[in-house]
């Protein structure tokens, strides 16, 4: 396997979709080459700061709709 | 798709709903003050563009409106009208005339004659020391924002919104090898995107000397 291989098999490793053989000869590969470790750790990082970004659970509320769109959805209310 | 977060109870939700079911002006303006800013954060990262964000929460708000008799008060009504704008959204970048395709490409990870993956430095910190700085978040945000449409949609839907391969496919109209493509150079793109803020090497590390 080579590093492109490696990055192409990513996402089925994490996803536990690659087969025995597949999965041994991916972490083989990781194991004897650091850049490829580097990557995949930060993949993860990047999937887990995205779900934490933009999480409604953390973090300061947004800011309030501005209030022409406020008062345009009041209207279309009282229209329909 | 996540399942519905137990309704917590809350006296004033309960005070709202009533307020809701028997037609009050006063609690339909409660109900959006109290809900759009939110809703409008979700908007804003499906649309590209403020006012096809500010249509979607309109036509949310709409669609919530008439749906209001049905609503059963078994999620908060925050979780009801999140899943109500991301349907929205949806609706509008569905049918609206298709633009073509932004290449990602140049987002994508970089090989060497020989084959070796090129990376800058060393990693990143652990995403939890990295959400304990300030603006990593509005960063990260930021950095999905730059993502192609037809890339966002399915980051968010499936990394975000926590949408199956196959709610995000038919919600899509891709097939689920499309999805599963599209996501995964979703990813690597963000990656790559966030690597300049978060490479234990890189120059924005926020060390400087002296």
């Amino acid at each position: 396997m080579n590093c492109r291989e490696f990055v192409d098999f990513l996402m089925s490793y994490m996803d536990g979709e690659l087969a025995e053989e597949p999965k041994r000869v991916f972490e083989e590969h990781m194991r004897l080459c650091p850049p490829c470790e580097v990557y995949l750790d930060s993949y993860r990082e990047t999937i887990r700061l995205g779900r934490s970004a933009c999480s409604d659970a953390e973090g300061p509320p947004p800011q309030d709709a501005p209030e022409q769109l406020i008062q345009a959805i009041l209207a279309a209310r009282r229209s329909s | 798709m996540s399942p519905a977060r137990a309704r917590v109870d809350s006296p004033e939700e309960d005070a709202l709903l009533a307020g809701l079911r028997a037609g009050e002006d006063s609690a339909y303006e409660t109900l959006v003050r109290t809900h759009s800013g939110r809703m409008l954060a979700v908007a804003r990262r499906f649309m590209a563009n403020e006012d096809d964000a500010r249509e979607a929460v309109q036509e949310a708000f709409v669609s919530a409106f008439r749906a209001m008799g049905r609503f059963e008060g078994d999620a908060r009504l925050s979780t009801w009208l999140h899943r109500i704008v991301v349907n929205a959204c949806l609706m509008k970048l569905r049918t609206r005339r298709r633009k073509p395709e932004e290449s990602i490409d140049e987002l994508l990870p970089s090989f060497a004659e020989n084959g070796h993956l090129q990376v800058s430095g060393a990693g990143w910190d652990g995403a939890d020391r990295l959400l304990e700085r300030g603006e990593t978040r509005s960063q990260v945000r930021e950095a999905i924002e730059q993502l192609p449409d037809g890339y966002r949609t399915v980051l968010l839907l499936r990394d975000i919104e926590e949408f199956d391969t196959e709610q995000t496919a038919e919600a899509l109209g891709l097939s689920k090898a499309a999805v599963k493509t599209r996501l995964h150079r979703a990813r690597q793109a963000l990656r790559q995107l966030l690597d300049e803020h978060f490479s234990l090497s890189g120059a924005s590390d926020g060390e400087e000397s002296i």
